[in-house]
C-alpha cells in the first residue's frame, strides 16, 4: 500500500505560492529526486530572485539565496569550491532569461557540472505580472497592456533551443507539469538532470513550462489548459540536446 | 645619502623596461632601496615606452621620476620630450644611431653612443638597451663583472640562462665604447 | 627571513593571496590590474587552485559569493569601472555576512575615464560600495610590500569579522616594482559553522541569505552588523605618523599620494617648516582619533589626494572643522608632484621663504 508522504528533502513548512501555481509541484519533484538519489546531505540549492526567492526555506539541504539572475555564477563558485557537492539552481524566466542571461549562457558554455531547474511561466510573478522574456506574442501583461507587440519589444526567447547551440551544454529538456503524464515526464527529466551531475556528465537544464493563474488572470484549471493551448505550441516539449548517452558510449 | 633617479625612454620593443629592471635588480643585490615604475597602457603597443627607476641609500619616496638625474633617450621623441626635465648637472645618454641631433642643454653631461648600430654590427640586434646600460655603468661607476653577473641572474629567468652571456657581452661593448 | 625579490604590486597581491590560503580567483580583464589575473592563471592550476575568467565583473563577484558561502578564502580584483559593476555583489556579500577580498587598482573616472592612476573611488570604497547600510574594511597600501602585507591581513580580517576587505590601490601601486619579502605566519582560518557545504544529514540546513521581508528582523540584522562595525572602529584602525611630533601643518595622504607627500615633507623640513603626515592605512575604519589629536597642535590640514577632496571631508569630520583646510590634488590620472605639495605646505606656512 502506498501512503502519501512528504519527501524528506522538502521542508515541512507551508509554501507561500498562490493557489494553482505549479511551483509546488516542481519543488516536490526536485525533493523526491534528491531523496531517491540519496544526495540531500551533499546538495546545495541556490534560490533566485522572483517568486521562488524563498525556496531556501523549502528545501532541507543547504541553501543560498543569490542576487537576481546570478544563481549560475554563484553555483559555479560553489561547485568549483567543492566539486563533490551536488549544486542546483532554481530560477524563473526573468531571472534566468533576462537579467541573468549572460550567467546562464556562460555557465552552459563552460559546461559547469551543475543542474538548473528553469521555471518558464511567461510572466514576472513576484512583482505582479509584468512582461517576461518568455511572454508570448500578443500576451497581455501589466507592462504589455495591449498585448506583447513583437515590433516594439521583440520576441520571446526559447531557452532550450538557444542553449542547444552552445557546445558546453550537455542535457537540455523542456517539460510541463499541467497533467499527470507531463508531471511524470518532468520527474524523469529532473532526475536525469541530477543523475548527470552525480555522474560528472556536466551541464543540465530542465525547462519546466509552468502556470501563473494569478497573473494570467485565469482559474487554476483554465491555466492548465492555457499551457496546452498557448504555451506548448510555442515552446514544444522534448529533449533538445543529450550528449550524455554519447559520453557513456565513449 | 645618495639617490639616483633614472628615466629610460624609447620605442616599445627596445627593451626599455628590461634595462630599467636590470638596474633596479642591480641596486637590490647591492642592498640599496629601489623602485621601478613603467609607463603602461596602449602606448606600450609600439608607441613610446618609458620607465622610472630610483636607486637610493634611503627609503624611496615617490617612485615617479619627473626630474631625472640620468636620462636614457633611445629615440628622438624621447629626447625631445624629456631633455628639459633633466636636473642641472645630470647626465643624458643618447643612442646616436637613432637620434641625429645633439643635446641642446649645456648644463648636463652628454654621452653619445651608437648603441643600435653596435648591436647590429655585433649580431645582437635586440640588445642596444644593454649596450647603453654597460655605458651607464662605465661612466657613472658600478661596472664590475661580479655585480653585473649577480643582477643578470636575477633578471633573466633560469629558462633563458643561455641569454646571460650575450647580455654580458653587450654590456662590455657598451663599457668599451 | 625570506629573500627580497622585485615584484610588481599586482603580482605581490596575487602571491600574497596564495600564501594566505586563497585557492579561488575570479576576474575579468581590465587595465591596470590585469597582472593579478595573469599571475593567478599561471599559478592556480599548479597548486590545485581555481582561476576562472568570468564573463563579466558581475559574474566574477557572484562566483566569489558562491565560494565564500562554502567558507573558503576567495578573491576577485578589478579597476574602477569594474568595481562599479561589482557593487551589487558587494552589497549581497555584506547582507549575507560573507568574508571575501576585493582588490580595486583604481584608474581615473567617471565613466570609462582613463587608465592612469587615481584615488577617486574613495567615496565608493569607504561609504557607498553598494545599496544599503554596510561597510567594508578598506586597506590602502603605499608600497609593494604593503600590497602583499595588507592582502594577507585583509583575508584574516575578513574571516574574523565576516565581511569584505577591499584593497584600495591605484595604477601606480599595481604597476610599480619594489623589493618585497613574502614571509608570513598566516593565522589558521576560524571555524565557519555557517558555511553551506552540505548537511551530511547531521545538522539543520544552513542558509546563506540577505533577504528579510519583516522590517523588524531586517533592522535587527543591520543593528547587529553595526555593533560589529563599532568594535572594528575601536580595534582595527591602522595608520602611519610621519614627523608628526611637533607638526603644525598636517598632511593627510594615502597610497601613492603619501609617497609624493613624503618627498615634499623632507624638503619642507629642510626649510624648518614643522610639517608632518598622517597616512591612513585603513580608510575605513578611518583614523579619526589620530587626526583629532593632531588638531591640538596643527593649525592646517592639507589633504593630498588623486580625487576632488573626497578624503578631505573625512579629515574635516575627524577634526570637527577646527583648523584650516587645503586640498592639494590632481585628478583624471594626473599625480601631484612633490613641488606642488611643497608649494601648498609653504603657502600654509605663510608663504615661500
Amino acid at each position: 500500500m502506498v501512503v502519501f508522504e512528504k519527501p524528506h528533502a522538502l521542508a515541512d513548512v507551508p509554501l507561500h505560492y498562490c493557489p494553482g501555481c505549479t511551483h509546488g509541484i516542481v519543488h516536490r519533484l526536485v525533493a523526491e529526486v534528491i531523496d531517491e538519489l540519496g544526495i540531500e546531505g551533499k546538495t546545495i540549492g541556490i534560490a533566485p530572485v522572483g517568486c521562488s526567492v524563498m525556496a531556501y526555506n523549502y528545501f532541507n539541504c543547504d541553501m543560498i539565496e543569490a542576487a537576481h539572475g546570478r544563481a549560475p555564477a554563484v553555483a559555479t563558485g560553489v561547485k568549483r569550491a567543492n566539486p563533490e557537492n551536488i549544486v542546483f539552481t532554481y530560477q524563473g524566466d526573468g531571472d534566468l532569461a533576462s537579467i541573468g542571461m549572460a550567467e546562464t549562457v556562460h555557465s552552459a558554455a563552460r559546461n559547469e557540472n551543475i543542474t538548473i531547474i528553469f521555471i518558464n511561466n511567461a510572466i514576472y510573478g513576484m512583482t505582479g505580472g509584468q512582461m517576461a522574456p518568455t511572454s508570448l506574442p500578443g500576451q497581455i501583461t501589466q507592462t504589455s497592456p495591449y498585448g506583447r507587440d513583437t515590433d516594439h519589444c521583440g520576441f520571446p526567447i526559447k531557452v532550450c533551443e538557444m542553449l542547444s547551440q552552445v557546445d558546453g551544454a550537455q542535457y537540455l529538456e523542456r517539460v510541463a507539469v499541467n497533467n499527470v503524464k507531463n508531471v511524470k515526464n518532468a520527474k524523469k527529466a529532473i532526475k536525469k538532470a541530477f543523475q548527470n551531475q552525480v555522474e560528472g556528465k556536466g551541464f543540465s537544464l530542465i525547462e519546466v513550462i509552468s502556470t501563473c493563474p494569478t497573473n494570467w488572470g485565469l482559474t487554476p484549471k483554465k491555466a492548465l489548459e492555457w499551457v496546452d493551448e498557448k504555451m506548448i505550441p510555442y515552446y514544444p516539449l522534448g529533449v533538445y540536446k543529450d550528449n550524455t548517452a554519447k559520453k557513456e558510449a565513449e | 645619502m645618495a639617490t639616483t633617479q633614472y628615466l629610460f625612454a624609447g620605442f616599445g620593443g627596445q627593451g626599455i623596461l628590461f634595462s630599467g629592471k636590470f638596474l633596479a635588480y642591480k641596486g637590490l643585490t647591492e642592498d640599496k632601496q629601489v623602485s621601478w615604475l613603467p609607463s603602461y597602457g596602449p602606448e606600450m603597443r609600439g608607441g613610446t615606452a618609458s620607465c622610472s627607476v630610483i636607486v637610493s641609500d634611503t627609503p624611496v619616496g615617490s617612485p615617479i621620476v619627473s626630474k631625472p638625474d640620468v636620462l636614457v633617450a633611445m629615440n628622438l621623441p624621447s629626447l625631445d620630450k624629456y631633455e628639459d626635465s633633466v636636473k642641472a648637472g645630470g647626465v643624458i645618454f643618447v643612442d646616436s644611431s637613432l637620434i641625429e641631433r645633439k643635446v641642446n642643454r649645456t648644463d648636463v653631461t652628454v654621452h653619445y653612443i651608437p648603441a643600435t648600430k653596435l648591436a647590429s654590427d655585433n649580431q645582437m640586434p635586440t640588445l642596444a638597451n644593454m649596450i647603453i646600460v654597460g655605458k651607464i655603468l662605465k661612466e657613472l661607476g658600478g661596472y664590475s663583472e661580479e655585480s653585473v653577473n649577480a643582477a643578470l641572474k636575477k633578471v633573466i629567468s633560469a629558462k633563458r640562462a643561455d641569454m646571460l652571456e650575450i647580455n654580458l657581452k653587450a654590456m662590455q661593448i657598451g663599457a668599451n665604447n | 627571513m625570506a629573500d627580497k625579490v622585485l615584484m610588481k604590486g599586482n603580482e605581490a597581491i596575487a602571491e600574497a593571496a596564495i600564501i594566505a590560503g586563497c585557492r579561488h580567483y575570479f576576474g575579468y580583464p581590465i587595465t591596470p590590474q590585469t597582472e593579478i589575473a595573469a599571475y593567478m592563471a599561471k599559478r592556480m592550476p599548479k597548486i590545485g587552485g581555481c582561476f576562472l575568467q568570468a564573463e563579466s565583473e558581475i559574474a566574477a563577484i557572484n562566483m566569489v559569493y558562491g565560494v565564500a558561502s562554502t567558507g573558503l578564502r576567495v578573491m576577485t580584483s578589478s579597476s574602477s569601472p569594474g568595481i562599479s559593476l561589482k557593487g551589487e555583489g558587494l552589497s549581497y556579500l555584506a547582507g549575507a555576512d560573507l568574508p571575501s577580498l576585493i582588490v580595486n587598482v583604481q584608474r581615473g573616472g567617471p565613466g570609462l575615464g582613463g587608465i592612469q592612476p587615481s584615488q577617486s573611488d574613495y567615496f565608493q570604497a569607504t561609504k557607498a560600495g553598494g545599496h544599503g547600510d554596510f561597510r567594508m574594511l578598506v586597506l590602502a597600501p603605499a608600497s609593494v610590500q604593503e600590497m602583499a602585507d595588507l592582502t594577507v591581513k585583509g583575508f584574516e580580517l575578513a574571516d574574523k569579522y565576516r565581511m569584505t576587505s577591499m584593497i584600495l590601490a591605484d595604477g601606480t601601486m599595481g604597476q610599480m616594482m619594489e623589493p618585497v619579502a613574502l614571509d608570513y605566519d598566516v593565522k589558521p582560518m576560524p571555524e565557519k559553522p555557517w558555511a553551506t557545504t552540505g548537511t551530511k544529514m547531521e545538522r539543520e540546513h544552513n542558509i546563506v541569505n540577505s533577504l528579510f521581508l519583516q522590517p523588524d528582523a531586517l533592522e535587527k540584522s543591520n543593528l547587529e552588523r553595526y555593533d560589529r562595525y563599532s568594535y572594528i572602529e575601536e580595534n582595527e584602525v591602522m595608520y602611519e605618523e610621519y614627523m608628526m611630533d611637533d607638526a603644525e601643518i598636517c598632511i593627510a595622504a594615502f597610497g601613492i599620494a603619501s609617497r609624493v607627500a613624503k618627498n615634499a615633507i623632507v624638503e619642507a623640513r629642510k626649510q624648518g617648516i614643522k610639517v608632518g603626515m598622517i597616512r591612513p592605512i585603513t580608510l575605513w575604519p578611518f583614523p579619526t582619533k589620530v587626526f583629532e589629536k593632531a588638531a591640538e597642535k596643527a593649525h592646517t590640514f592639507i589633504s593630498v589626494e588623486l580625487s576632488m577632496g573626497q578624503m578631505l571631508e573625512d579629515v574635516k569630520l575627524a577634526t570637527k572643522c577646527k583648523g584650516e583646510y587645503v586640498l592639494c590634488n590632481r585628478v583624471g590620472g594626473m599625480i601631484p608632484s612633490p613641488e606642488e605639495v611643497l608649494a601648498a605646505i609653504e603657502k600654509a606656512n605663510g608663504g615661500a621663504k
